[in-house]
């Protein structure tokens, strides 16, 4: 118990410090303001949702290979925790793009298969309350997961090669572009707090989903009794 | 070898069982028809209009109709038992899928070169010099829409609420179909009709991708 607590607390100062790093260290942007630094949230988070949903493929993958009932605890607790994760980005996008493009939503590339990308998890958490049985549920939804995650590389490329207005990528980007030396620090270091939440949340997640799955065990085994 | 015979074997049950009522492509055909005449109400289908918006129209009314279409494919064999048979008979399972998904692919196909005359006069699109390539990205979408929905047919037959669960597993995993050949179909449609190489080019790597994964996974589909 209080190891939990206490990685809880570690995991709040990371996350303050972060706050005040993207506040106070970060350099205002000479184009955007203020307002600008909201990113080292949205990105962070993307991509802490982007590895939460790596490590929901992987433990799928683990799973069909495998066939032990760990690896689908682990697979839906990364589902539920990436999916946490990218609707902070759907909705702190917005919040940023109201004032700078003048409004809340665009059918913008990146925008648009994020939703979609969320969506499809949406998808994999119904199909998981629509199969009873313990081990069909794990197989097929293992499987899904997988055809999903294949499938995410093909509609962010599908989606934005035909249009785009989302701000270009400015880390990994084309030459040109990029951030301020210090907020590339800022931004992996919120990256890095967003991480140790992630860990945090999945953590608990999957304890809860272990428990669940005996608890579920026990009571078929009263009710066949 | 015995996957190409299989295939072929299973290929022409598929089809048997299909053209013995028609059940499948009469109702896909009526269908799609009926969306296409309530597209135009929420729009005026002018001819300029019709370029912009008629491709897209046109796509979703497919994916539509795919995700009934591609209901019965493994739900017909679990209500008549017939998937523990069918297993049995084949070395490999992968030829259970190529079976069902060529069929569908030519179910699909079929209902789309029956529909393109309509939708040509009725939204005023001039079909007849680009028909070559127009069949070959039908060809590509179609076949994409057959490998991902046969396989997540198999998944949806072993769930409850199955028959409102295929469109929802379908319709964002298929995403990246709609947009690619809406916009290779746009570019037919245009003024001065251009081939989108990109696009055809993008649908047969999201074909490769699938059937990829299909036949990697397809066995635990299927598992008792």
């Amino acid at each position: 118990m209080s190891k939990n607590v206490l990685a809880a607390a570690a995991v709040f100062v990371l996350l303050g410090a972060a706050a005040y790093a993207s506040f106070f260290i970060a350099p205002t942007d000479a184009k955007q303001g203020l307002i600008y630094r909201i990113l080292f949230l949205h990105v962070a988070s993307a991509w802490t949702g982007l590895t939460a949903f790596f490590i929901c493929f992987i433990a799928n993958l683990l799973y069909v290979w495998r066939r032990q009932p760990r690896w689908d605890w682990l697979g839906v607790s990364a589902a539920e925790v990436g999916l946490a994760f990218t609707a902070v980005v759907l909705v702190t996008g917005p919040i940023w793009a109201h004032p700078v493009w003048g409004i809340w939503w665009t059918w913008s590339p990146r925008l648009t298969s994020t939703f979609v990308l969320w969506l499809l998890y949406v998808v994999y958490l119904v199909l998981r309350t629509l199969v009873e049985e313990p081990d069909r549920r794990a197989l097929l939804s293992a499987l899904f997961g997988i055809f999903a995650f294949i499938d995410v590389p093909l509609v962010f490329g599908s989606i934005r090669w035909w249009r785009d207005q989302h701000p270009q990528p400015v880390v990994m980007g084309e030459s040109g572009s990029g951030l301020d030396p210090i907020m590339y620090r800022v931004l992996f270091f919120s990256w890095f707090a967003m991480l140790a939440l992630m860990t945090l949340l999945l953590r608990q997640r999957y304890k809860l989903e272990a428990m669940r799955s005996e608890l579920d065990t026990v009571q078929r085994e009263l009710e066949a009794a | 070898m015995s996957l190409v015979s299989n295939t072929g074997a299973l290929l022409g049950k598929e089809l048997r069982t299909e053209f013995r009522s028609r059940e499948l492509l009469t109702t896909t055909v009526v269908f799609i028809l009926i969306v296409i005449v309530l597209f135009s109400f929420t729009f005026d289908p002018t001819s300029d209009e019709s370029r912009r918006f008629a491709p897209g129209l046109l796509w979703l009314a497919f994916l539509f109709a795919a995700s009934l279409m591609l209901q019965p494919c493994f739900l017909r064999e679990q209500q008549n038992d017939t998937l523990s048979a069918l297993r049995l008979s084949v070395r490999d399972p992968f030829a259970i899928f190529l079976a069902k998904l060529t069929a569908n692919t030519l179910f699909l196909l079929l209902t789309e070169l029956f529909l393109l005359p309509f939708f040509s006069i009725m939204y005023n699109l001039p079909v007849v010099r680009v028909l070559h390539w127009l069949v070959l990205v039908f060809f590509l979408a179609s076949l994409g829409i057959s490998i991902a929905g046969t396989a997540l047919s198999a998944i949806s037959a072993q769930a409850r609420m199955r028959e409102l669960l295929l469109p929802l597993l379908m319709l964002p995993l298929l995403t990246p179909i709609l947009v690619a050949s809406t916009e290779v179909t746009k570019s037919l449609f245009d003024r001065s009709p251009y081939v989108q190489w990109k696009g055809i080019g993008f649908l047969a790597v999201f074909d490769l991708v699938f059937l990829t994964a299909l036949w990697l996974f397809g066995e635990y589909l299927l598992e008792e």
